[in-house]
């Protein structure tokens, strides 16, 4: 039987993910060392699972309000005000999703119609362009460049604007690149933002992992910003909680509610035990100083220097980034594309990356490294590679 | 402590073979720097020996450990001090630790069969004027030391390519 007839074309032709097709080659191999991973190599903090444990023990399975629970919104709301100086109403402003992807669908879902625009900056997370292809928009990505620490500038942000743009999605600290937008950086885009009537979608999901000294701002919290941002965060990366699925974004009623409706028609909410998790993570956080984040948090810079450090004595150009977990290498000097560069450096030295153009057409030229593995196996890794880069005569 | 001797610290408390360089790298500090910092830390006595932690079941050396709990009659000016050293010289102990609550010493014996750390109890440990009282736990398992788990401890999960 064929199933043209039934399968919607838009969504049938849109590509699979470029990192899938990567995985089931990667996964085959024995022996290998991933650097492809895009999650902590932590455990979630013992305490955390142990809330999980009790809330499951004490029969704590049931449905939560569609927004999730409400003390956890609570926390969510203290977390944002004291962290990021953003505040947000717990009972109408905050909505608890199945992770940060959630969140971003839910947003663009609320707002996108069919014509309408939606700037995404690249190299970048690969969902974005899909989940605009799914809510019967359009992708346009905005190309940034190595030259700009991979930051978003106002001209390129202006240059991509049209009639029919509706929406910025913000990928700070960003995967893959590491880069970052500081608070200049942010309030250096907000004219253009303001001008042509954007609302921003600004996915925060690494902004614990900041490094050297910097910090994260979020960009609700620019001047003038608050009204047209949805901040999307969640606890995946910041506490090791990736399994949990548990996500939020935060904005005007208005919006939320619309993003209220599709999720509890389509999710109703998010697992009860994911949610007890968050709240005991947000609520330890408050009370200790947030010290499982700065013992992960020290522990990738450390690894990030060895990175970053490892990659240019072996030749190669390699941008310092002071966000999320991963590096993005030029592996231009070799002469290889990045899908022939990953391929045979995961057949003939079994360490697996990912090909830069998997995050935007504009990735090619790079590899996405992750270090959030240890040190130990990075440490064989980048001797493989090393190996491997001299071979192609760098 | 400074930020650069605690992450040092870690660092090698997780793996002291690794090289100068990479902890130069990794800390963002000078060779030089590194260099001093470690042999400061050990001249001071807070780096004392980079052993390994062994897993001596897997082995086919012959080999007790036992806990004891020991009550003894401080001495004045002294302090628990005294009685420790008399223990701790022993070469069968491996660790000696003062404890709050129903017993003030707590310590730990090593020797190669049972008859052996009897006979340190019955003969040496309880012979000495100052202990009044031993009680004494053999280890039967050993799950866990210095963080690391030894059998069955937590695997790596993750996918091996995800976004």
């Amino acid at each position: 039987m064929t199933y043209d007839r039934f399968l919607n074309p838009d969504i049938a032709a849109v590509p699979p993910s470029g990192i899938r097709r990567f995985f089931d080659l990667a996964s085959t191999m024995k022996d290998t060392i991933s650097l492809g991973v895009g999650e902590p190599d932590f455990k979630t903090p013992y305490p955390i699972r142990n809330a999980a444990i009790n809330s499951l023990v004490d029969g704590e399975t049931q449905y939560t309000p569609n927004r999730g629970i409400l003390s956890l919104r609570r926390e969510i709301a203290l977390y944002l005000e004291g962290r990021y100086g953003i505040a947000y109403s717990p009972e109408t402003e905050i909505l608890v999703t199945v992770g940060a992807s959630e969140a971003i669908d839910l947003a663009l879902r609320a707002m996108v119609r069919p014509g309408d625009e939606v700037l995404v900056p690249e190299p970048s997370y690969v969902s974005y362009a899909p989940s605009v292809i799914f809510a019967g928009g359009t992708p346009i990505p905005v190309t940034t460049l190595q030259a700009d620490d991979f930051r978003l500038k106002p001209e390129h942000l202006a240059a991509a604007v049209t009639e029919r743009t509706k929406l910025l999605i913000l990928p700070y600290p960003n995967n893959p690149t590491g880069g970052i937008m500081e608070k200049a950086d942010l309030e250096a885009i907000a004219p253009v933002v303001a001008e042509h009537d954007l609302m921003v979608i600004s996915d925060e999901i690494y902004s614990e992992l900041v490094y050297d000294g910097k910090t994260h701002t979020s960009f609700a919290s620019i001047p003038g910003m608050y009204p047209r941002t949805i901040t999307i965060n969640g606890f995946s990366k910041a506490f090791a909680m990736t399994g949990w699925r548990v996500g939020y974004a935060c904005g005007a009623k208005d919006i939320l509610d619309v993003m209220n409706k599709i999720h509890q028609y389509g999710i109703m909410c998010a697992p009860r035990m994911g949610q007890v998790a968050a709240e005991e993570a947000l609520r330890r956080g408050r009370e200790n100083g947030y010290e499982d984040v700065l013992t992960m948090r020290e522990s990738y810079d450390r690894r990030r220097r060895l990175m970053v450090e490892s990659f240019r004595s072996m030749g190669l150009d390699c941008f310092e980034p002071y966000g999320a977990f991963y590096v993005f290498p030029s592996i231009r000097a070799t002469g290889l594309s990045s899908e022939e560069f990953c391929g045979r450096l995961l057949r003939e030295k079994r360490v697996a990356a990912v090909p830069g153009n998997a995050f935007g057409a504009c990735g090619e030229g790079n590899i996405r490294c992750c270090y959030a593995t240890a040190v130990d196996k990075l440490t064989v890794a980048l001797d493989r590679i090393a190996d491997f880069v001299k071979q192609c005569g760098v | 402590m400074t930020k650069l001797e605690s992450s040092l610290l870690d660092l090698l408390k997780e793996d002291c073979r690794l090289p100068l360089e990479k902890l130069a790298v990794m800390t963002g500090a000078s060779l030089e720097e590194v260099a001093e910092t470690i042999d400061r830390l050990e001249k001071q006595r807070v780096i004392l020996r980079y052993a390994p932690v062994i897993n001596w079941d897997l082995t086919d050396r012959e080999r007790v450990e036992a806990m004891i709990e020991v009550r003894v009659t401080p001495q004045r000016d002294m302090g628990f001090d005294a009685v420790a050293a008399r223990i701790y010289r022993f070469d069968e102990v491996k660790s000696v630790y003062l404890m709050s609550g129903s017993y003030d010493l707590l310590v730990l014996v090593e020797a190669r069969t049972l008859q052996e750390l009897a006979s340190f109890v019955s003969a040496k440990l309880s012979t000495l004027e100052l202990v009044t009282g031993t009680a004494t736990s053999f280890v039967l398992k050993r799950y866990k030391e210095e963080g690391v788990v030894f059998e069955g401890g937590e695997s790596d999960n993750r996918l091996v390519i995800s976004p």
